[in-house]
């Protein structure tokens, strides 16, 4: 049995979630979807911290709902005139996106509710069953190398980024 | 009541069914985008959630969000460098005009 | 010597080629010719060494109790295709090679300064230069393969640059068709060569020439005796080896490319023509001698056809008007009679003579009949015509040439002292003592070979002169095509002293020369008479001649035609060979085999019209059938594992 405080949280997140991934799928207006985007990243964010992974919750809220957020936010200003409410989607094109989303949820839907999942163990249980994640063994992890440590894609990782940071400049350059 | 694994895999499962959704009705090139990032999401969140709940002494699924948060970053930065580009040579991120490189 | 200077041999002119094949088209002429010659005479010098030091060096490597020893200097795997299938490249160091080494560099060497003077208004004379390069290159490869796989490889490649040079004139369609009757009649025999080299080594386990050449008994054992269709298959590889020879060669049938070859440039001729490529089947039969000698039917083989070639060549050269078909059929003449002194050359009878008077005779030959055609250039740069019936009296004109072509022609001839008399006298010793029949045959060539050479000689300097020399006065030609004449000459001269015997027989081993004084006297009246019938005949002009061919206008028209081998040639391959087999040939190659894969390309097509309207450029689209599909799949592993 589950602690209350801990079902509230949950109802609330769930239902923010799901709403929230809606909207920004059927927004018309780009901002307004990039906001609601935002919802749904400190939704997933909560759920981290939930979870009991404090520091993924921290990185999720940052890079995602600061970082990535932003970056959006940025690009629609630079690229959409005001009042710009787009234009209406075309109907044999929604009706073609509404069948494959179900078809892919129904799929999982029925995945999940009948493949034997292990269904056995609460939330509490599972949080008492792990020992606590902290900074320390985060940091053991990214920067050792033995089994189940991660100093080398860490540095791939890196490299991508920097590579990233080059290939963003060079893109999007005046020529 | 318990909160078990399956109730944190169905908002998973609707996220991603609405990514899949919004990428292919979606016009706007930052719209799909964003519906990109929710599928990202959604998988992240479920591979948080087997971690916590399969494999709680461990920390694989945590470490691997983490770099896929990392990667989502690049990869958002750099297709927002590119629809800035494509902007620039077309005047809209209207996807339905974007054919040049078809057949 | 260690192996720089036989590496340097074959580098240097594989080198020039590069060089000017390359990058002759920018630099300017002179450059392009300069850089040939050093390249070719730097290449003769050191051929001149390693032969100086192979013969007269005395070291214990090169001859023991004076037997000469064949050495192989280097001989690295060039392929190694299987454990007993591996090809080697290498540099075999022995009499004939060391002499051949010093032939092909000499002439090649004059034969590059010569064509400066003579292709100096040529277009394309730096591509002319690196050809050149080329065919010197594979010319000494082919002398010095030490196998006999690595001797086909590079016997294909003078086929090449043959085939390149008698195309030279591109422009001109007889020559483009010349060079490729040539590398066709050539590659048709050395389809027969290759089959010969594949029995042989499919029996002996070896392409050595060493392995093969010192234990021709164990060759022989190996085939286990072995017959197909009644003859040893020994024997069949030997003959089959033997008709790659007679392509290059031009032995009959095969010798229809080489009279039409003379398209080339003339120092071309001189050079390939008449002096080195065409002996390559001389020096194939006397490689591999000691093979031969053990399967006695191919050697009669040998002998007969040379025979029957130097005859046929003889009477057709006295009826050509064109000066340089008069050369080559000289020249096939005159490697038949080599061919038959080689078939004739029994080590029981005077110690294999043949072989060294063959051998001998290749050698003054070369020299000889590059001396001609080279004189042969210089009359045509001179009067600008291959006929002469555009000549006639320039003996006053051209001091040089004539006196020179006039050396020449009495070395081919025979006359004492020339070095041709000397030879000749060897080959007719041989066959004499084979049977008197060769012998007497033989010496009735040789008359011939003496009456067509001089009534070239007198129809060109004699006769009468020309009236259109009032206008165009002919001159000798410029001092790089002089020098190379009078060299030349001066060898021709000199050579037949010589003591070949004690460089190049059979067995290696020393042989003392003697004159065989009946054979001589016999053969020098012979010449003489002959010479003394052209001179009655065509010293000045007179009717003789033409009252000779009216006599026997059928036996004329025959030998002027060649006897329509060409003809004959002709008939077998677009009557009988392209109507009969190849018409159902290329119906079936259209109908069938064209017709299946331009249905295979319909299909595609078709197919790819049909489904194109999918490759929309629009990514959604793309993730829709994609996202389909993942769905599909999963849903399929979940209805098989429920």
């Amino acid at each position: 049995m589950d602690s209350v405080g801990n079902i509230i949280v949950y109802f609330v997140v769930a239902i923010v979630m799901v709403v929230f991934s809606v909207m920004a799928v059927t927004s018309r207006r780009i901002l307004r979807a990039a906001t609601y985007l935002l919802f749904v990243l400190i939704a997933t964010g909560v759920f981290y911290f939930q979870l009991g992974y404090q520091f993924l919750g921290a990185v999720q809220l940052a890079v995602y709902a600061g970082g990535i957020m932003v970056l959006f936010v940025f690009s629609i200003v630079l690229t959409s005139k005001p009042n710009d409410k787009g234009t209406v989607l075309d109907a044999h094109r929604r009706v073609l996106g509404i069948s494959a989303a179900v078809a892919g949820a129904v799929l999982l839907g029925f995945a999940l509710f009948t493949m034997p999942v292990y269904t056995g163990v609460s939330l509490g249980q599972a949080l008492t069953g792990g020992a606590d994640i902290d900074m320390h063994t985060i940091g053991h992890a990214l920067m050792g190398t033995e089994k189940f440590q991660y100093l080398l894609p860490f540095e791939a990782v890196s490299v991508l980024l920097l590579a990233c940071i080059i290939g963003g400049v060079v893109v999007a350059r005046k020529r | 009541m318990d909160l078990s694994i399956l109730w944190y895999l169905v908002p998973a499962a609707l996220m991603f069914a609405c990514g899949v959704y919004g990428f292919i009705t979606r016009k706007n090139l930052i719209a799909i985008l964003i519906s990109l990032e929710l599928m990202l999401n959604a998988a992240d969140l479920n591979f948080v959630v087997f971690n916590r709940y399969l494999f709680p002494g461990q920390m694989e699924g945590m470490v691997f969000t983490l770099f896929a948060i990392a990667i989502a970053a690049a990869e958002t930065a750099l297709a927002i460098a590119i629809i800035i580009n494509i902007y620039r040579a077309m005047g809209n991120i209207d996807i339905r005009e974007i054919t040049k490189m078809k057949f | 010597m260690g192996v720089t200077l036989p590496i340097l041999i074959l580098a240097l002119p594989i080198t020039m080629f590069l060089v000017l094949g390359l990058g002759g088209v920018k630099m300017p002429r002179k450059m392009a010719g300069v850089l040939g010659i050093l390249g070719m005479g730097t290449t003769a010098v050191i051929s001149y060494w390693v032969a100086f030091t192979y013969f007269f060096s005395g070291e214990a490597a090169y001859i023991v109790d004076g037997v000469r020893q064949q050495v192989q200097m280097f001989d690295v795997t060039w392929l190694a295709f299987t454990q007993s299938l591996v090809v080697k490249i290498g540099f075999l160091l022995d009499p004939i090679s060391a002499m051949m080494l010093v032939v092909i560099t000499t002439i090649s060497f004059m034969v590059h300064l010569y064509s400066w003077g003579y292709m100096e208004h040529e277009p394309g004379f730096q591509r002319y230069y690196a050809f050149l390069s080329l065919f010197s290159f594979s010319m000494l490869g082919l002398v010095v393969a030490t196998n006999i796989f690595q001797m086909y490889i590079f016997w294909e490649l003078v086929g090449v640059s043959s085939y390149l040079l008698i195309g030279f004139f591109y422009k001109l369609p007889s020559a483009v068709s010349a060079s490729k009757k040539a590398f066709i009649v050539t590659r048709f025999a050395d389809l027969g060569f290759l089959i010969g080299i594949l029995i042989l080594s499919f029996y002996t386990d070896t392409f050595n020439f060493i392995d093969m050449t010192n234990n021709p008994q164990g060759v022989l054992a190996s085939t286990g005796g072995a017959t197909f269709m009644g003859a040893s298959v020994l024997t069949w590889a030997m003959v089959l080896i033997f008709t790659g020879g007679m392509g290059k060669s031009a032995m009959m049938p095969l010798h229809i490319w080489l009279p039409d070859a003379m398209e080339g440039p003339t120092p071309v001729s001189a050079l390939i023509h008449a002096a080195t490529m065409v002996v390559a089947g001389v020096y194939l039969v006397a490689r591999m001698f000691p093979v031969y000698l053990v399967v006695e039917t191919s050697l009669v083989f040998v002998s007969v056809i040379g025979a029957i070639t130097a005859f046929y060549a003889a009477v057709v050269a006295c009826t050509q008007i064109d000066i340089k078909r008069v050369l080559a059929f000289s020249t096939i003449s005159q490697i038949a009679f080599m061919m038959t002194s080689l078939g004739v050359a029994w080590p029981e009878l005077h110690d294999g003579l043949g072989y060294m008077a063959s051998m001998f005779h290749l050698f003054t030959h070369a020299m000889f009949k590059a001396l001609l055609f080279l004189g042969a250039g210089a009359l045509i740069h001179a009067v600008h015509s291959n006929n002469y019936t555009a000549m006639g009296g320039l003996r006053k004109y051209m001091p040089i040439t004539h006196w020179t072509f006039l050396i020449g022609c009495l070395a081919i001839a025979g006359i004492w002292p020339f070095s041709g008399f000397f030879s000749k006298d060897e080959m007719l010793a041989a066959m004499f003592a084979q049977h008197w029949f060769w012998g007497a045959w033989m010496t009735m060539v040789a008359g011939l070979t003496a009456f067509y050479m001089f009534r070239l000689y007198y129809l060109i300097f004699w006769w009468e002169e020309n009236p259109h020399y009032k206008e165009h006065k002919p001159h000798d030609a410029p001092w790089q095509m002089s020098v190379p004449l009078i060299f030349l000459a001066a060898v021709s001269c000199v050579a037949g002293f010589i003591p070949f015997g004690e460089f190049v027989t059979w067995n290696r081993a020393p042989y003392h020369i003697h004159i065989e004084l009946p054979v001589a006297a016999t053969s020098l009246t012979v010449a003489v008479l002959a010479i003394v019938l052209a001179t009655v005949m065509y010293a000045k002009k007179n009717p003789i001649p033409t009252r000779l061919k009216d006599m026997m206008p059928g036996l004329w028209m025959a030998a002027h035609r060649r006897f329509y081998w060409d003809e004959i040639y002709m008939f077998v391959t677009h009557k009988i060979i392209f109507n009969g087999i190849c018409r159902g040939i290329a119906w079936f190659d259209r109908h069938v085999i064209d017709a299946t894969m331009d249905g295979f390309a319909k299909v595609a097509q078709k197919t790819s019209y049909a489904i194109r309207g999918l490759q929309s450029g629009n990514i959604q689209l793309y993730v829709l059938w994609y996202f389909a599909g993942a769905v599909l799949l999963a849903a399929i592993t979940w209805i098989c594992l429920l």
